[in-house]
């Protein structure tokens, strides 16, 4: 039943996707990419980020200015997790290895099952004019929703990508990753600049997390459809690139709305990590990686 | 004589004290000998919606048979371990549960997924197990003391009555959604070869993994396939993001009907949360307002005040009082046979009618049910953010079976939605 109308369509919608698949990942990008953190906790960061905008919204909030508010609270929430895992582990050297999985997957783990207790285990939705209608483009019908979480992670991408090329502090945050002995001799203290970058990178997830929250339901196990696909686009872009995160989530989104619509849906989770053996094997540093 | 009397009364004292010493002892070995009964229930993951709320209609039932005595004059207790939903851990569960718990009798985690691997446990063991809305996993391992449920048999028991009403509306061509895991494949299997039977043409397949996250691109192709009737066989959570994918891309004017094997549209948070986008589909559902069967009234009262405080659905129409029907039932067969020996309470499970709050249940030779009494509904009039709506009846409309029926199908899909 291929036609070239249905070919068009699943590449306009790759691209939505593969946006939402980016604002996903950007904030692993920072903590995983950049600050060499394992972070598997980041899934479930991002479903935290919903629960908390479905909390807003509750009392009328729009989902994304939620998400945006919540940049705050998220911020500090992740100095203080930086903090704790730098006091009982990187302080203390035994950071590297299983420790420091373990540490974040206990992390995801208290956060899961938090959201058990206080939330139940039911789906939450949320409400807004954007959710449940479309935008006609002649023939073809696209959800406003996918419309709208493509803009915010376009704009949550070049706001990153603007912040850490053109600030002073952004700059510390690449060089963290690059030499952080370097960084101390120029007066930096790069314990401040990692916490300050994994604040930024967990202040992200509560935006994404209300992008996750608009795009469809959420409950507490959703983490775990994420954690293979975040950490692909991340590998995929080569870590610590910005830009190159939003590439690699577009051509994640593109390549899986292909064999989707052309091969059948059960290829299309393969897609992922084939893209990622290939990549591994031709560039291990990945697209946009040095 | 006197010495002799007050020996003998000494002796007598002594002898009652030994009597009730001994008495009590065994009064407080059948307290601390409680007949004990396990389970892995989903209380996390994609089917923990309905496994909790499953859970409270069980230990209701737990908690009246401890009120009336318990069973052979033993206390029950429960045992339930969270499957996460998942198919790898329920064979290491009910191993624990036999091996170190010592249960004396199991029942079935809710749904296909979690309990197909215990099929060949329970078969190498010869052990009774009361399945728990799992749809064909008996099928092919053939065990003689399973005993589901759930009020249908096989694919023709839930998709029958679907493509009739298809067929009536004028359908002639079929497009079938199907997630690719244990329960889906089943039923859209059975499913299409009930539409080959009834000489309608498959136009378009798709079976999507279970982590697909949007479905706009499948209803987008189910649109392009002007497909008459569309069956669709989903999880939850998957359920929810089809609904709504198709009031934002549309299924199409050609569709008279879709619906048919959609899990979780009978849960009340999510109809709640859908609202008005429900409105049109046909699903399958097991209980609505409105039915009427002795007891069941009173058991949701009961049932609604208890969910409240376990934040769990707070209806509870679709799994709970099934649950607390596994209960009856094995109150009934241990009463009767006054025995917790396996073989003889599945003898007495396959040769006798037990009494429910979802109605008279009789098994057949596979242990599902001998009547199955599916109903599809479909869903007409509910506006958004109104639990209350759930509570009356006619907004899920019963149009089959016949002898169930409450109205006619609204078709083209697009009609009902109106």
């Amino acid at each position: 039943m291929f036609s070239f109308q249905l070919l068009f369509e699943a590449v306009v919608f790759g691209l939505l996707v593969g946006c939402f698949y980016a604002a996903m990942s950007i904030g692993l990008s920072i903590s995983f990419g950049l600050l060499d953190v394992p972070q598997l906790a980041h899934p479930a960061f991002l479903v935290l980020g919903s629960y908390a905008t479905w909390l807003l919204t509750q009392y009328g909030w729009d989902p994304i200015a939620a998400g945006a508010v919540l940049m705050l609270p998220f911020f500090f929430f992740g100095i203080l997790v930086y903090r704790f895992y730098y006091e009982t582990f990187e302080k203390r050297g035994s950071d590297a290895g299983v420790r420091g999985l373990a540490f974040f997957f206990g992390i995801a783990f208290i956060i899961e099952v938090g959201l058990i207790l206080g939330f139940g285990v039911d789906q939450r939705l949320v409400e807004a004019s954007y959710i449940g209608s479309s935008v006609e483009l002649g023939d073809m019908r696209i959800p406003q929703r996918m419309v709208v979480a493509f803009g915010v992670a376009l704009l949550l991408t070049t706001a990153l990508s603007l912040y850490l090329a053109k600030t002073f502090t952004g700059r510390a945050i690449k060089a963290v990753a690059q030499d952080e002995g370097a960084l101390r001799l120029m007066g930096v203290n790069p314990v401040h600049i990692k916490q300050w970058a994994f604040g930024i990178a967990t202040a992200v997830t509560a935006l994404a997390g209300a992008l996750l929250i608009i795009i469809g339901p959420v409950e507490p196990s959703l983490d775990r459809v994420y954690i293979g696909r975040t950490f692909c686009v991340v590998v995929l872009a080569g870590l610590g690139s910005m830009s190159g995160t939003l590439v690699a989530g577009l051509i994640l989104g593109v390549s899986e709305s292909i064999v989707l619509t052309l091969f059948g849906a059960s290829w299309a989770p393969a897609v992922a990590f084939g893209l990622l053996l290939v990549m591994l094997g031709i560039r291990p540093q990945g697209l946009f990686g040095r | 004589m006197n010495g002799r009397f007050l020996r003998r009364a000494v002796l007598r004292v002594l002898g009652l004290g030994a009597a009730a010493a001994l008495a009590g002892t065994m009064a407080t070995a059948f307290a601390a000998n409680p007949i004990k009964i396990g389970m892995s229930m989903p209380q996390t993951g994609t089917l923990a919606g309905g496994g909790k709320a499953a859970l409270v209609a069980l230990r209701m039932w737990v908690d009246d048979v401890n009120a009336r005595g318990g069973l052979l004059g033993r206390q029950v207790e429960f045992i339930a371990y969270d499957d996460q939903s998942s198919a790898a851990t329920t064979p290491g569960i009910y191993t624990k549960l036999l091996e170190v718990d010592k249960v004396d009798l199991i029942i079935a985690p809710y749904a296909t997924v979690p309990t197909a691997p215990l099929m060949p446990l329970v078969k190498e063991r010869g052990l009774l197990l009361m399945g728990n809305f799992s749809f064909q996993v008996n099928h092919t391992v053939k065990h003689d003391m399973w005993f589901n449920n759930a009020p249908w048999n096989d694919a023709s028991s839930w998709s029958d009555g679907f493509f009739a009403l298809g067929k009536k509306a004028g359908g002639k061509t079929v497009a079938f959604l199907a997630s690719d895991q244990e329960f889906a494949q089943n039923l859209a299997n059975g499913a299409k070869g009930v539409a080959k039977k009834m000489g309608l043409k498959t136009v378009y397949e798709q079976n999507y993994p279970p982590s697909t996250v949007d479905f706009s691109s499948m209803v987008r192709a189910i649109r392009a396939s002007k497909a008459d009737i569309v069956f669709v066989a989903s999880y939850p959570n998957d359920s929810v993001a089809i609904v709504r994918a198709v009031r934002e891309i549309g299924a199409g004017d050609s569709v008279k009907i879709i619906g048919g094997g959609m899990v979780g549209l009978q849960f009340t948070p999510i109809m709640e949360s859908l609202g008005s986008a429900l409105n049109g589909f046909v699903n399958f559902n097991t209980y609505v307002p409105g039915m009427k069967y002795p007891g069941i009234d009173a058991y949701f009262k009961r049932y609604q005040e208890r969910a409240v405080e376990a934040k769990v659905d707070p209806r509870g129409y679709y799994l709970p009082p099934y649950n607390y029907a596994i209960g009856q039932m094995l109150e009934q067969a241990i009463t009767a046979t006054k025995s917790l020996d396996h073989k003889k309470l599945a003898a007495y499970l396959r040769t006798h009618e037990m009494n429910t709050i979802v109605g008279p249940i009789r098994y057949d030779a596979t242990g599902e049910r001998a009547k199955p009494s599916v109903i599809q509904i479909q869903f007409r009039g509910i506006v958004d953010k109104n639990l209350d709506q759930f509570r009356q009846p006619g907004k899920q409309v019963v149009l089959d079976p016949a002898s169930m029926k409450t109205g006619e199908l609204i078709a083209p899909f697009d009609k009902a939605r109106k």
